[in-house]
């Protein structure tokens, strides 16, 4: 077989990866297919760069084809070949100043957009806006709904046409907290919070994950969004107001040692349980490496595992004393200080 | 005792896993065969006195190429087997754990231990002759930089038998790199393996520096300096400002592990986000550290394969030097979600998009080179164009990145891993592939077969687009980077699949270039000429491989492409440059300073990964000791007599 019957039959199996790729892609990729005001927003801007950016592109790509082919080395190649000439005001005044207007049109885009996108600015709407207080853990997500007086694991239910003030911190690894279908991301991170404000415009289930890798379970990060209507959002409270678990103190600490966790709701809330993670708990646990600890070898990680929760990889379910995962599982209220 | 031992060795190496039993196997058997081959044929002494005590700039750059390709396949190993626990859902090909020290043993090893010293081995091949010098500035500096990277690296990769690999990312932000969130070694291995090879980095950039500034052959002034020197000079200046930040910032994550200090952590008032702005401030602009010198690879490639003149000279000096400059503006995009308000992020955002401009510039010139001349698609040619829509696509989702209220979006998800993947392996490795095309004759004295390099060069490229394109979509579907695994029906499976066929297809390709150099080391195509692609600067000039000293008399330049200029003027009939009288060549002599300190070095930092200062303090004594015997050693250079020099030319063109 010659090179060039491979070649062109590779050609052939790109081209065919490239077509299932187009067919699998235009399957309404989650970005690209928002439900919310801000991520419909997002999804215009990126439309609006691509185009400005295939301005560029398409010219470039057919450019180069044509040169590469124009001016080959044949012997009957009738191309001009001038190799002495090497300079064009002209010529680079136009490759310089199309980026630059380019570039000048997008940075007044982003500038607008980025003050009008700003996750903290509240969004304009008759509703008033529900407010939910996410914290990252090792690997789950707590949701608290200070004004209901409930919190979930893993899972949230959000009224639809209503603004969503997400109050974010975590208590762990920093993450970042993205539901692609109602806008963009933010991070979580220990010792401070941050705000989101989202909307859902339909009703339906949302995929929400954490963004930024936290350890071992970050995969397990995942959680759904769900928008439901008004009346349904009220019953669902209602609902878990008489489920009848309640998230303590020492619930909360227990819950916040790593390890994952099943769908949880909390008919209840301590206090200013936020706040407390914010300024007290988080990453507390952290540091307390010193010349006397050493780190340990992953076979020694592996045998203490073993040891103390079996081979199996260690999981949280509800309720039930935490497993220590494998990563230090100091005792939280040693360290609350 | 036998007890006492296997309790040691159970707790010191890796074990319970299949995979790593192999590579234990492999590194035993691997070690073996060197030692017996090294034993059998008796080279240890030509080892040690041809290699590892060099300070040949040469020999220097062909070490580093050499262990740049060993670790090339170490880290692409590592993306294939992550591609092969993302081919389909819920596999149990890696566990989490395992999944996490392969991704971050990948970037670590393809960013700091691959694309650094291939970029580093090329400057040491191309540079000094380019600029007509006998060797870089500094010799043994240079010989000393490599043993650095070199025993950074082994520590670094060690790990992943001994001990246990860092699995915290590649930059390994705290507090997950704290003690509370990596109990294990890997952590430290990766602090030390960084700054080891990082204070290596440093040397060779301040040693370039003092190189293209100062020991440029007479005539050179700065406006006729080869544009692969002016990428070289953009990228150090770039290394001297940005790797200090990342000593102190792994220095600080140093003492937050081993002194319990808290520049990191919530407790004791410090701050994750300080460690990510610092090392960030270092790991933006390392990636145009990295880019300069492959887009002055291209520079000199597309001018000699066009056989034209470069276009735009001083645009694309005046771009590179902007870029390098700006880079520093940049790092907080990386982190734009941290939410820290409008004008930040415009800022930012601004700064980012702006390299833009510089960039789109050069790839203009690189086409008006190419425009009204003569290609020829020789190996090199082809990796250089295939450059240009690799990154042109690659430069515009990285604007579209640069986008704050977009990248919102992207940040964090696949579409960051193709744009990524598209500028540092369309931008950087195609480049680096290619010069290593185009000097390889100038290193070894023959060139690689061209079919085979073909070959590669078509697998490499389609097997790039069908792995990487498809992690646009997928990330526009929310799939998130760093997930060891994904569920059924999160619609992920096809784009994941297809892009493991193509990662798999890279891999083929970098097969076939393996074939291509044992191939072409068995049937070699002798370059006699010293000029194998009718190059155009100064390298051109001297018979291949390069003689010890380079140059035999220094060379006098009058124009920019001194050599096309010369070979044009003997074309046309007039007389060649006279040559000055021969002259004894002052060189530096061989030193084993540079290994012994290095292995010094690589004690420390075990000895500090496992807290055994029995080990470390005689390391950091050793460092010492050598210091004070290389500043008290008065003998350090030697003169090449005339009659020799004119064996070696004589030998050197009566192969012509």
């Amino acid at each position: 077989m010659t090179i060039a019957k491979i070649m062109q039959r590779l050609t052939a199996f790109g081209m065919l990866a490239g077509i299932s790729l187009l067919a699998s892609g235009c399957e309404s990729m989650v970005v690209l297919d928002p439900k919310g005001p801000i991520g419909a927003q997002q999804r215009d801007l990126i439309y609006f760069t691509m185009l400005l950016c295939l301005i560029v592109l398409v010219p470039v790509l057919l450019l180069t084809a044509w040169i590469v082919w124009r001016f080959r080395d044949k012997k009957d190649n009738k191309a001009p070949y001038q190799p002495k000439w090497a300079h064009s005001t002209k010529l680079e005044l136009v490759w310089w100043g199309i980026p630059i207007i380019i570039i000048l049109v997008l940075a007044v885009t982003t500038a607008r957009y980025t003050h009008a996108l700003d996750p903290a600015k509240p969004i304009q709407s008759s509703a008033k806006p529900v407010t939910i207080q996410v914290t990252s853990l090792d690997w789950k997500w707590l949701f608290q709904y200070p004004d209901q007086g409930i919190a979930t694991v893993n899972y949230l239910v959000i009224p639809e046409d209503t603004p969503i003030r997400f109050e974010l911190t975590s208590d762990g690894p920093m993450n970042s907290f993205w539901i692609p279908q109602l806008g963009g991301m933010i991070y979580t991170m220990s010792g401070m919070s941050t705000t989101l404000y989202l909307q859902a415009d339909e009703q339906g289930e949302y995929m929400g994950s954490g963004a930024n890798f936290t350890g071992r379970d970050f995969a397990k990060m995942g959680f759904t969004a769900k928008a439901v209507a008004q009346g349904d959002f009220e019953k669902w409270v209602k609902e878990a107001k008489t489920s009848g678990k309640q998230l303590t103190e020492e619930g909360y600490l227990k819950l916040a040692l790593p390890g994952t966790s099943e769908q949880m709701t909390y008919a209840s809330i301590p206090d200013g349980l936020f706040k407390r993670i914010v300024h007290e708990y988080s990453m507390s646990r952290g540091a307390l490496a010193g010349i006397g600890q050493k780190a340990k070898t992953l076979s020694e990680q592996h045998a203490k595992e073993d040891g103390e929760t079996g081979s199996a990889p260690a999981e949280l379910p509800p309720k039930t004393a935490p497993s220590s995962g494998g990563h230090s599982g100091h005792n939280m209220k040693e360290m609350n200080h | 005792m036998l007890d006492k031992i296997k309790e040691f060795a159970s707790w010191f190496f890796v074990t319970g896993d299949p995979l790593i039993y192999g590579a234990d196997i492999a590194i035993a058997l691997t070690t073996a065969a060197i030692i017996f081959v090294l034993t059998y044929f008796k080279k240890w002494k030509w080892l040690w006195r041809e290699w590892l005590t060099t300070v040949d700039h040469k020999r220097v750059g062909i070490m580093y190429i050499i262990a740049s390709l060993l670790m090339l396949f170490r880290g692409g190993v590592d993306a294939l087997l992550m591609r092969t626990q993302l081919a389909f859902p819920d596999m149990q090909f890696l566990s989490p754990e395992h999944y996490n020290q392969v991704f971050t043993t990948h970037g670590v090893i393809m960013i700091l231990f691959m694309a650094m010293p291939l970029m580093f081995g090329l400057f040491n091949i191309a540079v000094p002759l380019q600029i007509g010098a006998r060797d870089v500035a500094f010799p043994f500096l240079n010989s000393l930089s490599f043993w650095l990277f070199f025993m950074g690296a082994m520590l670094f990769n060690m790990s992943f038998v001994i001990g246990g690999s860092a699995d915290a990312g590649w930059l390994s932000y705290p507090p997950l790199s704290e003690m509370t969130g990596s109990p294990g070694v890997g952590q430290d291995f990766y602090i030390w393996g960084i700054q080891i090879s990082g204070i290596g980095s440093l040397m060779t950039g301040i040693n370039f520096i003092v190189t293209i500034v100062k020991m440029r052959a007479p005539g050179m002034t700065w406006s006729k300096i080869p544009m692969f020197t002016w990428s070289v000079l953009s990228s150090c200046i770039t290394i001297i400002i940005a790797f200090p930040v990342l000593t102190v910032t792994l220095a600080l994550l140093f003492l937050d592990r081993y002194l319990g200090a808290h520049f990191f952590t919530m407790d004791g008032g410090g701050n994750a986000m300080m460690y990510v702005n610092l090392i960030w401030m270092w790991g933006h602009p390392e990636v145009y550290i990295v880019v300069l010198p492959a887009f002055g690879i291209y520079s000199e490639i597309v001018s000699t394969f066009s056989k034209k003149r470069l276009f735009g000279y001083g645009s694309m000096v005046f771009a590179m030097m902007s870029i390098s400059l700006m880079s520093y503006f940049t790092w907080l995009h990386h982190f734009f979600t941290m939410g820290s308000g409008a004008n930040v992020n415009t800022f930012f955002a601004i700064t980012t998009m702006i390299i833009a401009i510089p960039t789109g510039v050069k790839i203009f010139n690189w086409l008006f080179t190419m425009y009204r001349g003569r290609l020829t698609f020789s190996t090199p040619m082809l990796w250089s164009i295939a450059f240009i829509p690799c990154f042109v696509v690659g430069g515009m989702t990285g604007v579209m990145l640069s986008v704050a209220p977009a990248d919102f979006q992207f940040h964090n998800s696949y579409f960051l891993i193709a744009h990524f993947h598209q500028v540092l392996i369309g931008g950087v490795a195609f480049g680096y592939f290619a010069g290593l095309y185009y000097w390889w004759p100038k290193m070894f004295g023959f060139k690689l077969n061209e079919t085979l390099g073909k070959w590669a060069f078509w697998i490499w490229n389609i097997g790039f687009y069908v792995c990487f394109m498809p992690q646009y979509f997928v990330g526009l579907d929310g799939m998130t980077r760093r997930v060891s695994t994904y569920s059924w029906d999160t619609g992920w499976w096809g784009l994941n699949f297809t892009s493991t066929i193509g990662g798999f297809l890279m891999g083929i390709g970098f097969l076939f270039q393996v074939w291509q150099i044992a191939h072409s080391i068995k049937f070699m195509e002798k370059d006699t000429t010293g000029d194998p692609w009718n190059g155009r600067t100064l390298e051109w000039s001297i018979p291949s491989p390069a003689p010890l000293y380079n140059f035999a008399t220094t060379p006098q330049v009058t124009e920019r492409d001194d050599w096309w200029e010369e070979k044009e003027r003997i074309a046309a009939g007039k007389a060649p440059k006279p040559q000055p009288v021969l002259e004894p060549i002052h060189m530096p002599k061989n030193s084993a300073i540079p290994f012994i300190q290095s292995v010094c070095w690589f004690a420390v930092g075990f000895g500090l990964v496992f807290h055994w200062l029995w080990i470390a303090i005689p390391g950091l004594l050793g460092v010492g000791i050598t210091m004070l015997a290389h500043s008290f050693n008065y003998d350090t250079d030697y003169y090449i007599p005339v009659d020799e020099i004119i064996r070696t030319e004589e030998a050197a063109r009566r192969s012509v």
